[in-house]
Formats: structure tokens, sequence, C-alpha cells
């Protein structure tokens, strides 16, 4: 059995001030994490303050879009199309909420290398996927 | 400061109805306080203080207060989920010990399933929520985001489908016993096994039922619980905990209840080996054997082989759990777990359980609840409570 990715209608974000650049970046095919100045650690999803050291003085670094799958689960009674939910750790360290795309969904594997795609929202809007390395 | 002692659950209701087609949302709210002050042989007019969560229509505790026509000292509306009525036992007791109320009064009511809700739809909570431009776009439903947490627990520690299964089979062992039960039919783990897959790794028997109902709990101060005809009901110890995202340190692998449990049980001052009784939050088969390693019954990582075989089966299992069926069977009023937790602790330690699944001796029990979701973000809630 077999449960290839099929393209379905993904829910548009709301912003909020401040989300901008994430998704103006993401719509030239960059993903942009915020890292802290002070602490160094980077954080997901992006804050105008670091949740590890509560410094202001963050700042966006674009991510090398490479990492491993943490976590997933194929969704197959959750409207007409299942798609892949996963948790991926990026190479630099921090883990993000997203989907695994364009593969068989049954041979998804935690543990697997995955590397940055991205999909478009009803409105157009790109966001972040990943796909088997 | 410590509530230990200084407060007693002196009345708890459970609504019978599992489809409250023509019945709304406050109406329901008021039945369960009706029927939780009865039980405590009092009036509405000795209530004193008011705690409901987010299922509370409109302005919440102002809006039922209003509907219910109470006239109130103390009010508390935090919403932590379906581990708030857990949260508000702690609460209402701390409120009761400061002297700020006498009587509290706690409420949970909804009708998810007359409203046709459920865990496979992707819900925004509205405008300016940080996470959701991050999240939403990726459809993340009340199950794919606890299935992750499943398929972590899988691949971390060797966890079973099968042990998985076992939650779910003891709580239908106990639901044949219960009349208002949604699902009174005892399962095998085949027919977990068999029923159709959710999200990887969890069946359609892996998941709690959708209902509707509610429930109330009264708490009053100890010479006001002494001077009523129920059990006494004495509050050991409460303690909560959020978990979330960790800024993406996520870890599905804990719950709250490894930050919540340890304190409930410090302020209690019973080990482990003392519960006679355990409700534990079944949204789904996996919420339960992470919590119940959480909670210290077991190692981390080992909450698969405790489940399995009908060791939460009350009469032959060793951790006789959610006798009255569980969210997995019972009921899951409003899709909030915590107050169904609660009630039938109550129940355990009074001695009005069914006969076929009340604990022997039952003196000391615990309840525990997770609110929100195991795969981002929750709050947990831990209760002990002794007959006296």
């Amino acid at each position: 059995m077999a449960t290839p990715y099929q393209d379905r209608k993904l829910g548009d974000p709301i912003l909020n001030v401040g989300d901008e650049p994430y998704f103006e970046a993401a719509a030239k095919g960059k993903l942009l994490l915020k890292k802290c100045k002070d602490c160094g650690q980077y954080h997901h999803f992006p804050r105008g303050i670091c949740p590890h050291c509560f410094s202001t003085n963050v700042d966006w670094v674009e991510a090398k879009g490479t990492g491993t799958i943490y976590s997933y689960s194929v969704t197959r009674r959750a409207g007409p199309i299942p798609y892949c939910i996963a948790y991926v750790t990026l190479d630099e360290g921090v883990t993000v909420l997203t989907n695994i795309v364009d593969c068989d969904l049954d041979t998804v594997k935690i543990g697997q290398k995955v590397k940055l795609t991205f999909k478009a929202t009803g409105n157009g809007t790109q966001v972040p996927m990943f796909a088997l390395a | 400061m410590t509530i230990k002692g200084k407060a007693y659950i002196v009345g708890a209701f459970e609504h019978p109805t599992r489809k409250a087609t023509d019945t709304s949302v406050a109406q329901l709210h008021a039945e369960c306080a009706k029927g939780a002050i009865e039980d405590a042989g009092l009036t509405k007019d000795d209530i004193d203080g008011y705690f409901c969560a987010g299922d509370a229509p409109g302005m919440g505790g102002i809006s039922m207060a209003n509907y219910m026509g109470l006239r109130l000292k103390h009010i508390d509306s935090t919403d932590t989920g379906g581990s708030s009525y857990l949260l508000h036992v702690g609460h209402a007791a701390e409120a009761i010990a400061a002297g700020k109320c006498n009587i509290a009064l706690i409420t949970l009511a909804g009708r998810p399933r007359s409203e046709g809700s459920s865990g496979t739809i992707v819900r925004s909570r509205g405008t300016g929520v940080p996470e959701e431009p991050f999240e939403i776009p990726y459809g993340p439903v009340t199950v794919n985001l606890y299935a992750m947490a499943a398929m972590r627990h899988m691949y971390q520690y060797g966890t079973t489908a099968e042990q998985m299964a076992w939650v779910k089979v003891a709580a239908s062992h106990h639901a044949q016993y219960n009349k208002h039960a949604m699902l009174q039919e005892v399962v095998t783990v085949k027919d977990v096994l068999e029923s159709p897959m959710v999200a990887d790794p969890l069946h359609r028997l892996d998941c709690c039922v959708v209902s509707d109902g509610g429930g109330a709990l009264i708490l009053a101060r100890p010479e006001i619980a002494k001077s009523l005809k129920r059990p006494l009901v004495k509050i050991l110890g409460a303690a909560e905990a959020p978990k979330h995202t960790m800024g993406g340190k996520v870890d599905l692998t804990f719950s709250g209840a490894a930050w919540s449990g340890p304190r409930c049980f410090e302020e209690a001052g019973v080990k482990h080996a003392d519960i006679k009784y355990a409700s534990i939050y079944d949204s789904f088969t996996i919420t339960v054997i992470i919590q119940i390693e959480d909670l210290g019954f077991c190692k981390k990582g080992e909450g698969g082989k405790f489940v399995a075989d009908g060791n939460l089966i009350s009469g032959s299992g060793k951790f006789p759990f959610n006798t009255d069926g569980g969210g997995l069977c019972n009921n899951h009023p409003a899709n909030r777990g915590g107050m169904t937790k609660v009630i039938e602790a109550v129940r355990q330690l009074r001695g009005e359980a069914h006969p076929a699944v009340q604990v022997k001796n039952c003196d000391i029990a615990l309840a525990h609840g997770t609110g929100g979701s195991l795969g981002h973000r929750h709050g947990s809630a831990t209760v002990i409570m002794e007959r006296e």
C-alpha cells in the first residue's frame, strides 16, 4: 500500500505584526529563523523577544534548510486528502512544525533527513515544508 | 501555606446526557450546578465562589453567575483546556484556605456532539494568536498532535500499538457497568488495532468519544463539610504546570505531569503506593501512558508495559483507572475530560462507584489531567484526595 503525497488546500496564515519578514522571505524560497544576539540561541515560532533569555536583541537568520524528522503522523481521516504533519529538527537545532511532502507518505520515518521546499496556501502565501533528502 | 486539609469536596454531579440536542450550554452548566448543590445538601444561595473555564459561554463566570443568579465573593475563570477543572479544585481550595469564599462551585458543560465538533478539525483561536501563522497551514488537529507524541514515544521507548490498545480495553471493561456510557461494549486489543487508522499510529478506538454533557463540583471549608451528610473527601494536595514547545526545544515524550505530579505528591505527603485509585485523563490511549510515567507510577518509557495485560482493570489489575469508562468510553463533555476525572475519584472515595468496579478500601485517590495537546501546548493539573 502506498499513500502518495497530494496537494491539498492549506489554511492561510493570519499574520501578526512583525511576521512579515518571515513570509516575505518564504516567497523568495528562504526559511528565516529568529536568533538571539545575546544568548546565541535560535527559537521558533519567531518572536520579538527571546523565549530562552528574554532579550529583545533578536535577529532574523536564514536557515540552511536541512534537518531530521523528530516525529510525524500521516493524518488519514481529517479531510479528504491524507497528509503528513511533522516536527523537523533543523540542523540549527530548533524544531519546527511542518508537513512532509512530495513522497509516498507511507515511507516517512523518524530520523530521516529532509530538505526545505515550499507550498502555497489558499491565498498564495508560500509556507516552508520538507521533502525527503 | 498549604491547602492540605483546608477544603473538602462536598458535592459532585455528572450530567447523564450524552447528546443535548435541545439544551443550551448555559442550561447544561446550570443543571450540573443544581445537581452538585443537591448532592451536597446545600442551596444555590450558599455558593459564594464560582469557577469555570473556556466552555462557559459569553463572558465566562460573569455570564454564568448572571444566568444562575449567583451572588459571589470570589470568581476564577482560568482556562487550561480539559485540565481546567482539576486546576479549579486546587484554586478553589486556595480561595477557601485564604478565606476568600466558603463554598465554591465548579462547572463544566458543552455540546460538541450536537454542534458537530471533533478532533479532526483545524481550529483557529482568532486573531492575534502568536503561534497560529506558523501552525495553521500544516493542518494541526487534536488527533494528529497527540499522534506525533505517540509516534515519538514508540520510536524512543519501543511502546507498541498493542500496549496502547490495552488502555482502551481496560476502559471498556469499566464502561460495561456504566448505563450512561456512550460505548458500553467490551473491546479487545484486536478490535482496537482493526479499527480505522485516524492519524498514524492512533486508530479510531485509541481516541476518546465526542459527547455532550457536563459536570459540577462543590468544595467547602472543613467545618461546613463536617456539618453535611455526605462522606468526607478531603483535598490533600493540588499542583499545576503548563508545558509548551519551549521555544523550539520540542520534546513530545513527556507532559506537564512531570512537573505537577511531584509537587502534588509533596503537598499531599503521600507515596505512590498509597494511591488506591487514579483517574488519568484519557483523551487518547497514549495520553494515559505518558501521564502515568510522568506521575511516577512507573519509570519513564515503561508506561506501555505498565498498562498492558489488563493492569488498569479494576479488580484484576494492580492500577485501577477511570472506572466510569473515562473519556475513551463514557463521555468527554465539551471535549474536556478533567471534570469527570474528579467526579469518578470522588465516587470511588465515597464508595459509590459501580460495585463491579469499586476499589476496596479506597481511601486515597489521585486525579490528573492534560488540557490542550501533548503535541504542542497543554496545561497539566494533579489533585490528590482522601476519604476521611
